[in-house]
């Protein structure tokens, strides 16, 4: 384990960054997030989420399967939350809808794949991405990759523990969070348009 | 079959009250199930387990378990396991020696495809001449598989690890496997006082769908994808996939630490911590130091013991802690190749003199006069 606590900031930090969770980097518990490897408050992670969104050129969302897929009652409800707050903070959306590694290459355009999520963001020239609905396991194996290889700064809203990979985390994203984090966005934008 | 009743996992580990019983290893292996709210066990006779997967069977003929079966072998049985994990339930299996050998290929694949499987390792001979005594050889080569092993001391420990593995192991943010480990015939085939909590009471269900890879449920999304491998594939995008998803195997390890902490108390124990002399041991040899120390302290002789429980993750920071005072570690082990003494060398970095030895094998218990002699010798050193 390293002296100097280990950061996880925007890349490309090269060919294998490690994972966070290996140099130490803790998940955060209930009503805690995490910025950059340091556990803080999870309001001050949604304002620092909002601030990065309406400060990006080009933002995008990346539902993955638990999101895309009607499979189990509240899913659809949240699919069209994660919509709503995609639109309003100005972003796009391009979907996560597997995990298969496909050959010769997805078309980066539309999709995305976590064995190879750089590539979607080098085509698409994302400089600001956010996961949710991603099953953990892809989720933290993308955001390494992403790390590595872009300067694509990453969010993660994960409705389990949490992801130490991305730049910020939050965790138990259920829908008052996401909420929480809409009304935010919403407040945010209102004052800048003011 | 009792009507059982879910609990919080704390509950039933801290605060129901217990009931002492004089049982067998084996025995507290099937109590600890039983209470476990396994969905599947899968079993195949080897020796020192076989007990064991015969009394989970029996408990599943009482209505405990789902689903139980015998395998063709200990390869199709830890196979099975983990087609029991990847469709989402709580599954159970047991092996030991030559039988965790013959199914090695399984056990880092279990822990590369996230599967949080529960399985007791009842440790004995492996080398040739061939013996079926106890020994703790065959845990050197588990170290490296990516799963996460706990290490009983004896019958109460196994009891105890088994029903807090399950819930290690299904934490999202986890989801390995779990060994735990136990020396062969010292605790599985011998009676023990151990405290067990009401048999009406039982673990929460597993729930699959926190899990951090989808379920293989061939019939309901978002599931039609398989975990496929990238074996066949020679380029650029599928090593550092590879790289990527192997590291995450590791950092899932990392995150276990707070919870074996949380359920077991800590990842190592130690006593009189600030001796000049600790002694490092896992499994019985902890047992076998503890008559040890009480010798040397009555020849006046200032003595520490360290008992670890996590073998993976290692305790690194917390053996360093323990043993900052000391001028010498003894490593007693079950094994010729002293393997735990090769971890605490490693882990203390030429900071202390790590004493590899005594070591038994081949059968023979360790005769506390071995540990006496080295706790003289560092001492008067």
């Amino acid at each position: 384990m390293s002296i100097t606590p280990y950061r996880v900031l925007v890349g490309p930090e090269g060919y294998l960054p490690p994972a966070a969770a290996s140099r130490g980097v803790l998940l955060p518990e209930k009503g805690e997030a995490l910025i950059e490897g340091a556990i803080v408050p999870e309001e001050e992670a949604m304002q620092a989420i909002a601030t990065k969104l309406l400060s990006a050129k080009n933002p995008f969302f990346f539902p993955g399967p638990q999101l895309l897929w009607d499979w189990k009652e509240g899913v659809a409800q949240k699919a069209q939350a994660v919509k709503r707050l995609a639109d309003l903070a100005g972003a796009r959306v391009i979907p996560m809808p597997d995990y298969r590694p496909k050959y010769p290459m997805i078309n980066p355009a539309v999709e995305i794949n976590p064995n190879h999520p750089n590539l979607t963001i080098w085509h698409n020239k994302i400089d600001l991405c956010v996961f949710i609905g991603v099953h953990c396991h892809y989720a933290n194996m993308a955001l390494k990759i992403i790390r590595g290889g872009t300067s694509c700064y990453t969010v993660a809203l994960c409705g389990e523990a949490g992801h130490e990979d991305a730049m910020i985390s939050l965790c138990c994203m259920g829908m008052p969070e996401l909420a929480k984090l809409t009304e935010i966005i919403r407040t945010m934008k209102g004052e800048q348009a003011a | 079959m009792i009507e059982q009743k879910v609990v919080a996992p704390e509950y039933l580990f801290n605060e129901a009250e217990r009931e002492e019983q004089f049982i067998t290893g084996s025995e507290a292996v099937r109590e600890a199930i039983r209470r476990a709210n396994v969905d599947m066990a899968i079993s195949y006779p080897i020796t020192p387990q076989s007990e064991s997967m015969h009394l989970v069977g029996d408990i599943y003929a009482e209505g405990y378990i789902k689903e139980y079966f015998r395998g063709e072998n200990e390869f199709a049985v830890m196979s099975s396991v983990a087609g029991a994990a990847m469709g989402g339930v709580r599954v159970f299996t047991a092996t030991g020696g030559p039988g965790t050998l013959r199914a090695f290929e399984a056990f880092p694949t279990w822990a590369g495809a996230r599967l949080p499987v529960v399985c007791a390792f009842m440790t004995r001979g492996i080398n040739s001449p061939l013996s079926i005594q106890p020994d703790t050889l065959e845990m050197a080569y588990m170290l490296d598989t990516g799963i996460i092993m706990l290490h009983a001391e004896n019958s109460q420990d196994l009891y105890d690890m088994i029903l807090q593995a399950f819930m290690i192991a299904e934490k999202p943010e986890v989801h390995i496997p779990v060994g735990v480990f136990v020396d062969g015939f010292f605790v599985t085939h011998t009676r023990d006082r151990v405290k067990i909590a009401p048999p009406d009471i039982k673990l929460p269900p597993y729930n699959p769908y926190s899990a951090p890879v989808p379920v293989m449920d061939m019939e309901n999304p978002p599931i039609r994808q398989m975990r496929d491998p990238f074996v066949m594939k020679s380029n650029f995008i599928s090593y550092a996939a590879h790289a990527s998803w192997q590291q995450e195997i590791l950092a899932a390890a990392e995150r276990s630490r707070r919870h074996i902490a949380h359920y077991l108390g800590s990842l190592l124990e130690a006593e009189n911590e600030n001796a000049q002399v600790m002694i490092v041991a896992s499994g019985t040899a902890v047992s076998q130091s503890r008559e040890a120390i009480e010798s040397a302290r009555q020849e006046g002789l200032d003595v520490g013991l360290v008992k670890l429980k996590s073998l993976r993750p290692f305790p690194t920071e917390e053996l360093k802690a323990v043993t900052a005072n000391a001028k010498a570690v003894i490593v007693p082990e079950f094994n010729r190749v002293g393997w735990l003494a090769r971890e605490v060398r490693a882990a203390l970095e030429a900071k202390v003199k790590v004493v590899g030895g005594p070591r038994v094998f081949g059968g023979m218990t360790m005769p506390p006069d071995l540990i006496l002699d080295e706790i003289r010798r560092c001492a008067n050193e």
